[in-house]
């Protein structure tokens, strides 16, 4: 072979075997580090999978809050209306964190059917919600009125999900 | 009435932007001297105008014009006057008009100090950027009015600002951020010349080169202005969180990053001529995708484009002719500017090669990463969310090589380097001294801190002596002279000095995220008054809770008392007093935790205040972070290294020289010959 077509020839193999290489590095990094987003309906269907990390969100259920006294762990139930789902968290809960409002949890699912999260997200100002959240909900059309209220208080025209483009930009800076 | 005037103010921006955006470059096209010589003109009506709509918005905030919506969706007559001026940018509008603002003030800068250039390339340049900004402003008028009034509805009170954006670092990270964003618009406008005029020699880079410092050094103080706000306002002591607005970000500071290198090389050696083109093409879709990502709200939901589809679609349309129509004039023309110059093995043009590539797989992977929820979610594949370790997995290996090169590059010369004349002493020094403080300093914290012994701790201190003794023999070496070092020093120039000293701030940045990384404490406790708490080798005791009354917020506040651990000697004395906050604001209803911090160069105390679980029982969140003031400050010597390369003399008189020089290299094939020869008759400093 041409000595110039030699050099050029390595210079490919080269390319391409660190090339799969690192496609290889950046899909596996990719795939241990993915959090998929399970709705309390799948949850109870038993499509969430146990034992991995993955997060859940919906509605904190009104009254579910209960703190575990002498800790800092609390239980809360989240929902989206047709199921309900026990989370248990032990740490400082997000500032807007409430019942009656959206919230997403970071965490595993346990055998009993428990989510143990390791990290709660709630909405960062009154017209916020976790996407994720308003997209179940709005899925099963059971949207909180009192949030489309709120929302289109200063807004002429109604507002059909739950969040503003205010709240959008707002979230943006966080 | 105001307001009115700041809205046609507005709207007469947009037929000053059109012909900004074409007389000029039909000038140049034409050799018309006129109409290239009403760039300026065009540029200074262009930014008068915007300046007086931005003012009328800023005076709509500050007297409390709740009639129109931006004021009353976003302000308060309660605010504090400096939140209601900083509220302008606390949202979608606001944000967009300064975006464009500053973009005329960049074009007029431009006009103001490149009256050096050839007519041609300034009138195109210009142009170029009164396209972008024809853009923007038909996006805000069209789609983001910011002076909408509420005329059916008054409203008596205005909303208030989210209290999360009632800060100092509000007020000051979002104009930093979009200088530098909007900065590499400029990089742009001249990679655009270049490729229509087919001439990039020596002296384009010299243009281009104080420009992209310069966005590039604002960039760099926004992004840490935005970690050091979230550090201290999110109440979580996290100081980056790989969050894809985060992200938005950081890819075109990468991109910069690389940009700046890769200009050095094309200005010293007429090396990487079309990379450094797509380099600076690249920063600035990087700025837009930002913008885009941003702006549009898909990264809240993409369903932000149900709500609202015009704006998202009107910005990605933006995106797509912009980056369309830049690679496509590249694609067509960057072949006939492929550099004639050759280099070989070892010389600086190899390792300035290999910093970019890094950089650039390192941007690539953070890319991925951030876009890699959105492509799966538009394809209805799930609702997926890439966390953290993914990020830190793929960054942190990338980015060590490009450390060591760091104290490797400066002693190479350009062009070809023999293995035989490399001083290697500098290197073996430099490799002693990093292993001795990485082993000592290691050893120190661990103690200090209780830990054990932390690899990642060990290479960081080790890394960034490296950077700083090869930085520093380098500089020494340099600056020997028969008058001793002083004046030595004195005589060296201000792109040398810059790269050392950004080069210095990237060792204290990387020492600063190694050591808080590894050897930050944090514990949520259940906290009574009265009660204390070790952490690491301090003692926090709750000493009071008590309500305080403020300007729109009434707030909880505790007094916690630090000592240090009794182990540790003399535990009575109190070496600071944290009072951490829970604020309720009035309007929004909104509680805030507010952190405390009393912070050193060596270690941030920090305290948040959880929730209240009994009478006098609190939850709190206490941190002790080693060496976090280190981030930011060395972000700060990056910057200032990239405003003090810009200082050099070279630049200001390859502008009084450039025209001669640009009439020389006619096409350019022959300019990347001419633009050496010219280099090699003007010999300027060569280490850099």
């Amino acid at each position: 072979m041409h000595p110039l077509r030699k050099q050029r020839l390595i210079v490919v193999c080269i390319i391409v075997i660190g090339a799969s290489v690192a496609a290889m590095l950046i899909a596996s990094a990719l795939k241990q580090n993915l959090n998929l987003f399970y709705d309390p309906s799948s949850v109870a269907a038993g499509d969430a999978p146990i034992g991995r990390k993955i997060r859940i969100g919906g509605m904190v259920v009104k009254d579910s809050l209960e703190r575990v006294p002498d800790s800092l762990t609390v239980l809360f139930k989240v929902t989206d209306y047709h199921a309900e789902v026990q989370i248990e968290y032990t740490g400082i809960l997000p500032d807007m964190f409430a019942e009656q409002e959206g919230a997403i949890a970071t965490g595993q699912l346990n055998g009993s059917g428990i989510f143990i999260a390791e990290q709660v997200l709630a909405k960062h100002d009154e017209n916020y919600m976790p996407p994720e959240v308003a997209e179940s909900l709005k899925a099963k059309k059971k949207i909180n009125s009192a949030t489309i209220e709120r929302n289109s208080e200063l807004t002429n025209e109604p507002i059909l999900i739950p969040f503003t483009e205010g709240a959008n930009e707002q979230s943006n800076y966080n | 009435m105001i307001p009115e005037i700041g809205h046609f103010a507005l709207l007469l921006c947009l037929p000053i932007a059109l012909m900004l955006a074409t007389i000029p470059l039909l000038g140049a096209v034409r050799g018309n001297r006129l109409w290239m010589n009403a760039a300026p003109i065009m540029a200074a009506g262009q930014w008068l105008f915007l300046l007086i709509s931005f003012c009328c918005l800023s005076s709509a905030f500050l007297t409390d014009d709740f009639s129109v919506k931006l004021v009353a969706m976003h302000s308060n007559s309660k605010l504090p006057g400096y939140f209601k001026f900083s509220a302008l940018w606390g949202n979608h509008e606001g944000s967009l008009l300064l975006w464009v603002f500053i973009l005329s003030s960049w074009t007029l800068a431009v006009a103001c100090f490149s009256r050096q250039l050839p007519d041609d390339i300034r009138a195109r340049v210009l142009s170029v950027l009164g396209m972008i900004s024809l853009g923007f402003l038909a996006f805000v008028i069209f789609t983001s009015n910011p002076f909408e009034r509420l005329l059916l509805n008054p409203v008596a009170e205005g909303r208030d600002l989210n209290p999360l954006l009632q800060d100092i670092g509000l007020i000051i990270h979002p104009p930093m951020l979009y200088i530098g964003y909007v900065g590499f618009a400029v990089a742009f406008a001249f990679a655009i010349t270049a490729l229509m005029t087919e001439k990039l020699d020596a002296a384009w880079a010299r243009w281009s080169r104080p420009w992209t410092n310069i966005a590039w050094a604002f960039l760099t103080v926004g992004i840490a202005l935005g970690s050091w706000w979230a550090y201290y306002e999110l109440g979580w002591g996290g100081w980056w969180f790989w969050d894809p607005v985060e992200n938005a970000s950081f890819m075109p500071w990468l991109a910069g990053t690389a940009l700046v290198h890769s200009l050095a090389a094309t200005e010293k050696r007429g090396v990487f001529r079309s990379w450094t083109l797509l380099l600076a093409i690249l920063a600035f879709s990087l700025s837009l995708l930002g913008t885009f990502l941003v702006r549009s709200g898909i990264l809240v939901s993409v369903h932000a484009f149900a709500s609202d589809p015009t704006r998202g679609i009107f910005i990605l349309a933006l995106l797509v002719i912009v980056i369309g129509s830049s690679l496509l004039l590249y694609a067509l023309k960057a072949p006939a500017m492929r550099s004639a110059v050759r280099f070989n093995g070892i010389s600086r043009e190899t390792l300035l090669l290999a910093n970019n590539a890094l950089l650039t797989v390192a941007l690539a992977t953070v890319l991925l990463g951030t876009l890699f929820p959105l492509f799966m979610k538009a394809l209805n594949a799930g609702s997926y969310s890439v966390g953290p370790p993914y990020f830190n997995s793929m960054f942190i290996p990338i980015m060590i090589p490009v450390l060591i090169l760091m104290g490797i590059a400066p002693y190479i010369h350009w062009k070809q380097t023999r293995i035989s004349s490399v001083q290697i002493r500098p290197w073996v020094f430099s490799l002693s001294a990093a292993i001795l403080f990485s082993v000592i300093g290691t050893i120190y914290m661990s103690s200090h801190y209780d830990h054990d012994f932390s690899w990642a701790a060990a290479l960081t201190i080790a890394l960034s002596t490296w950077i700083t003794v090869t930085t520093g023999i380098h500089l020494i070496l340099k600056s020997s002279h028969q008058e001793g070092i002083i004046s030595g020093m004195k005589r060296l120039a201000p792109s040398y000095w810059g790269m050392c000293i950004a080069h210095f701030g990237i060792a204290i940045t990387a020492l600063g995220i190694g050591l808080t990384s590894v050897y930050s404490e944090q514990r949520d406790v259940r906290m009574e008054v009265g009660q204390s708490i070790s952490l690491g080798s301090y003692r926090y005791q709750l000493v009071d809770i008590r309500g305080i009354e403020g300007a729109n917020y009434r707030s909880t506040q505790a007094t916690i008392n630090v000592y240090m651990a009794e182990a540790a000697g003399s535990s009575d004395k109190t070496i600071a007093v944290l009072l951490p906050e829970k604020r309720l604001y009035y309007a929004t209803k909104n509680v805030m935790t507010e952190a405390a911090i009393d912070p050193r160069l060596t270690r941030d105390l920090y305290v948040a205040l959880g929730e209240q679980l009994d009478d006098g029982v609190w939850a709190m969140r206490i941190h002790v972070k080693p060496f976090v003031r280190c981030i930011w400050l060395g972000t700060l010597f990056m910057a200032l290294g990239g405003v003090i390369a810009v200082a050099d003399k070279r630049y200001r008189k390859a502008l009084l020289s450039s025209k001669p020089k640009t009439l020389e290299s006619v096409n350019s094939a022959a300019s990347a010959t001419a633009s050496v020869d010219v280099l090699a008759l003007n010999p300027t400093n060569e280490n850099n």
